[in-house]
């Protein structure tokens, strides 16, 4: 922090600061006593990855698929606290009047979206920690030292753009229409985004449609960390995701401004 | 009761607000004034606007039409959130926190909070400090909500329908709550459709139906704005025929009684007896807060003069 601000400005930075993380300590601390968000989020990514890449893969000559799913199931071991964390959470908050009791306290708006980003990331991190201990030791998958954190990076980078389309289910659906919702984007775009199955395997029209969603450019960038893309150029992924996540957002402040009755 | 000299400008302020919802409107060129240190009563049956108004003071809801200030500012302004505080009717908060913690986190907003030693103390919810919200009873629950409300030692509470849903021990609980409130010299704004409620509570009584301020004073000025008789007897007559009576000024059926208010108690009753002979366990009584709010409402059934929302426009 700068010393010569004034003290004021930097008391009011530090207030921000407690209460952001007050708020994330005591969010991550909600979800992870409850156990229909906590246990399909940490445990489906991990079983998956230890079934498909590798139980199913021991023995096999080649290394390749124990890579690839690294890639696609960290982007879905993100996908799934965010989206959940954000969609059915904020639905659920709207529905008790937990929101707009927050609304009437002094609490910045920023540390209540900073808080469910960051609970995310805690849970998205540990997913793809657990990950790469089961890729490095119990897959033989190598990579060079870049490729790990480039890994890390873009896969947790990822929380940004899922939690924008958990942030637009949340902001308009009530809680059980948001449970269901919330449902079916995680596993249709998974499954359309080639995140369960590589996506050169499906048929061409999914990956027509799969270019819309954010999973699917998510996907892509951490596979191109292993050169084993379909090829497309990073800034046309860059330029799309930010796009559907500005398309997320503005979905979103409709719901919130109707929400407040304007 | 209290010492304080009365200060004149008030706490929180709406002028002139309307306010609709779609084609229904909410609230009708409405006025309301808080005072320092008083507890001010809303009263009005369901549907009377209460919860709009409170909302609108809170900056919950955004002003559509006429003014509504706090402390001087907007209802929203950051500094009128960090010295106000707020029960909401529907609220609840994350069910897998315990009371501990979420009072730990409404004290981190505010820049001197109460002890939360003390807001558990004042809120009854010692042993329940380290209990998860969700395993709370209703009454537990509105309790924490109550305790939330103060966490920031807040000169100004709103507490919307803080008793509805509770048993009668549970009421009272709540009531000693905020009476304690009043005595540490806070201002209180209490929304209520339990008349003896704001009776018990209130220093001053806003009773609102329809959007409209109807009626607004202490609870005896209230009682004494219809000096009256409530006509209470067992009776063939329909409350909805007693409506068009005219010298009824509300009726109402409790049980097997037909209770009527009245300011012609006897011209009242020859017209009753003409139409039902039969009539009988008759008394004629003063009114109380209840039926003083009946009158005032004017209930007069479908064809009264109350344009209501839903007779459209």
């Amino acid at each position: 922090m700068d010393a010569s601000a004034p003290p004021v400005l930097r008391r009011r930075l530090w207030w921000h600061v407690r209460i952001a993380l007050l708020e994330t300590r005591f969010q991550f601390l909600s979800s992870l006593r409850l156990p229909a968000f906590a246990v399909p989020t940490l445990l489906f990514p991990v079983f998956f990855y230890l079934f498909f890449a590798v139980v199913f893969q021991s023995g096999g000559a080649s290394l390749v698929a124990p890579t690839y799913m690294l890639a696609t199931y960290g982007v879905f071991g993100v996908l799934g606290p965010s989206i959940f964390g954000f969609g059915v959470g904020l639905a659920q908050e709207r529905d008790t009047g937990a929101l707009l009791l927050k609304r009437t306290t002094p609490m910045p708006a920023g540390a209540f979206l900073f808080a469910r980003v960051g609970t995310a990331a805690i849970f998205g991190a540990v997913v793809v920690g657990t990950l790469f201990l089961l890729a490095g030791f119990a897959a033989g998958v190598e990579l060079h030292r870049s490729q790990w954190f480039s890994l890390a990076g873009i896969i947790l980078a990822a929380v940004l753009p899922f939690s924008a389309i958990g942030l637009a289910i949340g902001a308009w659906a009530k809680q059980q229409a948001a449970v269901a919702i919330v449902n079916l984007a995680f596993i249709g775009m998974s499954l359309i985004s080639g995140l369960w199955v590589p996506i050169y395997m499906l048929p061409n029209v999914m990956q027509d449609i799969a270019v819309v969603f954010p999973t699917f450019h998510l996907g892509q960038l951490a596979l191109k960390v292993i050169d084993l893309d379909l090829g497309g150029p990073v800034w046309l992924h860059l330029v799309l995701l930010v796009g559907q996540t500005a398309v997320c957002l503005a979905v979103a402040a409709a719901g919130f401004r109707r929400f407040s009755g304007r | 009761m209290s010492s304080e000299p009365p200060s004149t400008a008030p706490l929180a302020r709406l002028s002139g607000v309307s306010h609709r919802y779609g084609n229904v409107l909410a609230l009708d060129r409405l006025d309301l004034e808080v005072r320092e240190g008083e507890v001010l009563a809303v009263l009005g049956p369901n549907g009377a606007g209460k919860t709009t108004a409170v909302s609108l003071l809170l900056g919950t809801l955004t002003l559509q039409s006429g003014a509504a200030r706090v402390f001087g500012s907007a209802p929203d302004a950051a500094e009128v959130r960090l010295r106000r505080g707020a029960m909401l009717q529907v609220s609840g908060v994350p069910e897998t926190l315990t009371v501990g913690e979420h009072l730990a986190l409404f004290r981190a907003y505010y820049p001197s909070p109460l002890p939360a030693a003390r807001l558990l103390e004042m809120a009854g919810l010692r042993e329940l400090r380290d209990r998860r919200f969700g395993k709370l009873s209703g009454g537990q629950k509105q309790r924490v909500m109550f305790a939330l409300a103060l966490a920031g030692d807040p000169e100004l509470v709103f507490l919307d329908e803080p008793t509805a849903g509770l048993d009668l021990d549970g009421r009272r609980r709540l009531w000693d709550e905020i009476r304690g409130l009043k005595a540490a010299g806070r201002t209180a704004v209490l929304t209520t459709h339990y008349l003896e409620e704001a009776d018990a509570l209130a220093d001053r009584i806003a009773v609102i139906h329809r959007g409209r301020l109807i009626a607004e004073g202490t609870p005896e000025e209230i009682k004494s704005r219809t000096a009256g008789r409530v006509v209470r007897c067992v009776t063939t007559i329909t409350a909805e025929t007693a409506r068009t009576f005219p010298e009824a000024a509300g009726a109402e059926t409790k049980g097997q009684h037909l209770e009527i208010v009245t300011s012609q108690p006897e011209a009242l009753l020859r017209r009753m007896f003409a139409r039902d002979p039969e009539l009988g366990d008759l008394t004629v009584v003063g009114v109380g807060l209840e039926e003083a709010f009946l009158a005032l409402t004017g209930e007069r059934g479908p064809d009264g003069n109350g344009a209501g929302p839903e007779g459209g426009s």
